[in-house]
């Protein structure tokens, strides 16, 4: 099962100037499949990226605009995208500055659909 | 209101550290034995000697179910509940084996407090001193020490 979602995440992971995508359980924090570069901090962006989302759900529950679907956090040097699926898993990708995003987020709308 | 105290001051900078990062709602430092360093969150002393003992007991238990498997131990147990979770890590300091219990909400996650728990076991490992000679605990001393700590645990 693991194996799967992995390579399901490795057509995100293919992209220019992605380092690294997994699927987090949204509740508990934890990765359930990893595909990062050495040196990533996997369970810090899991476990981080879980309390992010649930936060930004907290918010648009209270703006009447429903459950986020997609996170899109622009640091100085990089970027995270999360992006929830079915199931209460999230799929999380980091990569840098030239990172085409709007590539990912489709390779990632297609994995949240594998996953679900 | 401060929230956190502590029987030992080195543990208190990394557990107010640990409680305001993860959103841990209760957490005790204690020994594997249940002797209470530092808690948070806890207003009642009765509570704070219950979840001690239970923590302490938890652990025992899996440290023999860890010997049955030929595991040397298990170092963290996660008790998920519907609105709360119960984490139960031990680790080493210079002052010997402690024992963390945290009790997280679903503002948190087993994920956070894990991330956070190694934080917290490295500044403890940083902050303890070197461990003190153990003295035998006498009768008339049990007492006085008791309730010196349950007065550092709740500030009275």
């Amino acid at each position: 099962m693991s194996e799967r979602f992995v390579r399901a995440l490795e057509r995100i992971t293919r992209i220019g100037g992605v380092q690294g995508a997994m699927l987090v359980a949204a509740d508990d924090g934890l990765i359930i499949a990893d595909a990062s570069m050495e040196g990533v901090r996997g369970n810090a962006v899991a476990a981080l990226a879980a309390s992010l989302a649930k936060r930004f759900t907290r918010v648009s529950k209270a703006a009447t605009v429903g459950a986020p679907r997609f996170l899109h956090l622009q640091a100085e040097q990089g970027t995270l995208i999360v992006v929830a699926a079915l199931g209460g898993v999230l799929v999380v990708t980091m990569g840098g500055a030239d990172m085409n995003v709007g590539l990912a987020r489709l390779e990632m709308l297609r994995v949240a659909e594998v996953v679900a | 209101m401060r929230r956190t105290r502590a029987v030992e001051s080195w543990t208190l900078i990394p557990l107010e550290t640990f409680v305001e990062e993860t959103g841990a709602r209760l957490t005790l430092l204690m020994t594997p034995a249940g002797q209470v360093l530092a808690q948070y969150g806890f207003t009642r002393a009765v509570d704070v000697m219950a979840a001690a003992a239970l923590g302490a007991a938890i652990f025992s238990s899996t440290t023999e179910i860890a010997k049955m498997l030929r595991e040397r131990e298990f170092a963290a147990v996660n008790h998920q509940g519907v609105r709360h979770g119960i984490f139960l890590g031990s680790f080493s300091t210079r002052r010997g084996r402690l024992l963390a219990l945290v009790v997280y909400g679903p503002d948190s996650s087993v994920g956070l407090v894990q991330l956070f728990f190694e934080d917290l076991v490295a500044k403890l490992m940083a902050a303890s001193p070197e461990k003190v000679e153990q003295r035998p605990v006498l009768a008339a001393d049990f007492e006085r020490e008791l309730t010196q700590s349950l007065a550092s645990l709740f500030g009275r």
